[in-house]
């Protein structure tokens, strides 16, 4: 059991990095700070990813013409897309989020929530619409 | 002319993603109206390069492509068969129809010096979405996904000029599908890991022997959950209210019509392909996740639909319950029931894309869809207003309308699974749709008008010649339902025999 738990202590960080990820993307109320806990959630599984194509004692796969081991290229390559990805992905949340501070003075979801009732409590008085 | 048939699927991906930065040079020089139009032309293009697609699978056999010629399951194979050739068809349909639409539309509701860019962005959008279709590599579909979602990120926050809330939206939908996708492609890592492909025909091979797997059931779950937000099922489905509402009309109308759908033809291949529905774990999440949850979504999406004081909102809402009945058809997981779905995801498209196209007419001459504001409306824009309650028709599922065409399949379907309870709430849910419709018709037929400071005329022929092609098909369909219903049996079929 203990051995089984130690053996695998990568999976084991992988899904505490994940956690703590989701978590700060729910509970925080900043955007940008969303926006980071996003990010830590998407690095937790290119680590997932990662540590799935380790064989132990390979090394990188270039023939030598030595029989050697060789770790699995392919989910590192799928994790360098999905990298250009989660950048491409934190580069627009970034840039709405100054959008957003441009438009309402502040990145902080419960003012922006404040800010859009009041405005549809002055649609309802003023009757325009 | 032979020697392009053979990479017709490569094709029809890759000319709107080679398509996209050639229309970033149109900026040099501002030529707007030759970005459209260059536009128009790449959609028109996918739009025959699809239906090319289609008759050959439908006539013929699927088709295989190996790209760069590395044979499957080593190198990324695009796999065409009846179903994602119909949503090949849907998808760049629906572009083809609503790009003669968008010129006044965008003209009106975009800062002048963004729709370059913006016709850029649709069609990275496009890309996506027809990519996520015809892959048949899992990691693919999460690339794609993810160009399609970027890409809908940036359309949904160009509505920022009617309203500032478009960008909150952009924003929470970024957030929601960003966790979908990863969601997602955690499953396709946990699926390699113990299958070692990605391949999906692949997989379906491989994970035969390995249905009592706990990867296998984490992945399935992981799956399911990703696509999930992406299709916007029900409890998950807070970001589509509001990306909907605040986005300008085309992409409202490009959006509500195909990107949902894809989602739903990602979850079927996942469900039917590469599971099957001869898994306990599968069934069970049918039964007991899908099930209930399309149940609730039917009745919630339509009665917080009832409630709205803003027509694009309400039409939101009404799409989640539609995206209900299309998850009721899949957890029945009989012939009719999946039909029902596949008919749906067609149906749906043409509803909704006439419903938010006629919004976007109301839009364009109001500069805004509130309720309060369309008073009396049919009298100034009787054309717009009529297609309205046409789509509204087909949407409640009056017969001689797509909408009875799937309704009937999902009855069928609840009929032959034994729920006829659910038959009944499948009717009830429909009523509570003629509400909605009817608060339209109350407003806008019933009402006398208010006075506005300039007279509205009726929306311009260019805006009104698609819409109307909308509406007609949702008649023409509805009527002469056989080749669409002979598509879905071929696919249900397929689906269910794969897994028996």
């Amino acid at each position: 059991m203990i051995d089984a738990l130690i053996s695998h202590y990568n999976y084991w960080l992988i899904i505490i990095l994940m956690m703590l990820g989701l978590y700060v993307v729910v509970s925080r109320g900043n955007l940008v700070k969303k926006i980071v806990g996003l990010n830590i959630f998407q690095t937790s599984v290119f680590l997932l990813y990662i540590s799935l194509g380790k064989v132990t004692g390979g090394t990188a796969p270039i023939l030598t013409g030595k029989p050697e081991a060789f770790s699995n290229p392919l989910p590192h390559v799928l994790i360098l897309t999905a990298i250009v990805v989660g950048i491409a992905t934190t580069s627009l949340g970034l840039a709405l989020v100054v959008r957003i501070r441009e438009s309402y003075g502040t990145i902080e979801e419960d003012d922006i929530l404040i800010a859009e009732r009041s405005e549809d409590a002055s649609k309802i008085n003023g009757g325009s619409g | 002319m032979n020697f392009i048939l053979p990479h017709l699927p490569v094709l029809q991906v890759a000319i709107p993603l080679i398509a996209a930065p050639v229309c970033v040079l149109f900026t040099f020089g501002g030529h707007r109206k030759l970005a459209w139009l260059f536009t128009l032309a790449i959609s028109w293009v996918c739009f025959l390069i699809a239906v090319a697609l289609l008759s050959r699978v439908l006539l013929d056999t699927d088709i295989s492509y190996a790209i760069g010629n590395w044979p499957p399951p080593f190198g990324i194979e695009y796999r065409v068969d009846p179903i994602n050739a119909f949503v090949l068809l849907i998808i760049s349909g629906i572009s083809a129809i609503a790009l003669p639409f968008a010129r006044l539309s965008v003209e009106k509701e975009i800062e002048t010096d963004r729709h370059i860019l913006f016709y850029t962005s649709y069609l990275l959008c496009l890309t996506g979405l027809l990519g996520v279709t015809i892959t048949g590599d899992a990691f693919n579909i999460f690339v794609f996904l993810e160009i399609s979602s970027l890409s809908t990120y940036v359309l949904i926050a160009t509505g920022v000029r009617q309203n500032r809330r478009a960008l909150t939206a952009a924003y929470n939908y970024l957030i929601l599908g960003t966790i979908g996708a990863t969601f997602f492609v955690i499953g396709i890592g946990l699926l390699y890991m113990v299958t070692g492909t990605l391949n999906i025909g692949d997989l379906a091979e491989r994970l035969q022997p390995l249905s009592d797997n706990r990867v296998v059931h984490a992945a399935f779950a992981f799956i399911v959950i990703g696509m999930g937000l992406k299709l916007a099922l029900f409890p998950m489905h807070v970001w589509l209210p509001n990306a909907y509402t605040y986005a300008p009309s085309l992409v409202t109308v490009f959006l509500a019509a195909t990107s949902t759908k894809v989602s739903v033809y990602v979850l079927l291949r996942f469900l039917f392909t590469a599971f099957g529905p001869s898994y306990d774990f599968v069934t069970l999440t049918f039964e007991f996740v899908l099930l209930p949850l399309a149940i609730v979504a039917m009745f919630a999406g339509s009665l917080t639909a009832i409630f709205q004081t803003n027509a694009k909102r309400l039409f939101a809402y009404s799409s989640v319950a539609q995206l209900g009945y299309m998850m009721l058809g899949v957890s029945l997981s009989n012939i009719p029931g999946l039909m029902a779905t596949i008919l749906h995801i067609f149906n749906h498209a043409l509803m909704k894309g006439a419903l938010f196209m006629a919004l976007g007419c109301v839009m364009y001459r109001l500069g805004t869809v509130s309720l309060g504001s369309m008073k009396g409306l049919s009298r100034s824009m009787p054309w717009t207003m009529g297609a309205l309650i046409l789509g509204g028709l087909s949407l409640i599922g009056v017969p001689g309308t797509v909408g009875f065409i799937s309704k009937w399949h999902l009855i069928l379907g609840t009929l032959e699974a034994g729920y006829w309870p659910i038959a009944i709430l499948i009717v009830g849910s429909s009523l509570l749709a003629v509400i909605y419709i009817w608060k339209i018709v109350e407003v806008a037929y019933l009402e006398k008008g208010i006075n506005r400071e300039e007279i509205v005329k009726e929306a311009p022929i260019s805006m009104l010649a698609p819409l109307w092609v909308l509406v007609i098909l949702n008649f023409y369909f509805g009527i002469d339902a056989d080749l669409t219903t002979w598509v879905a049996r071929n696919v249900a079929e397929t689906f269910l025999g794969a897994g028996a």
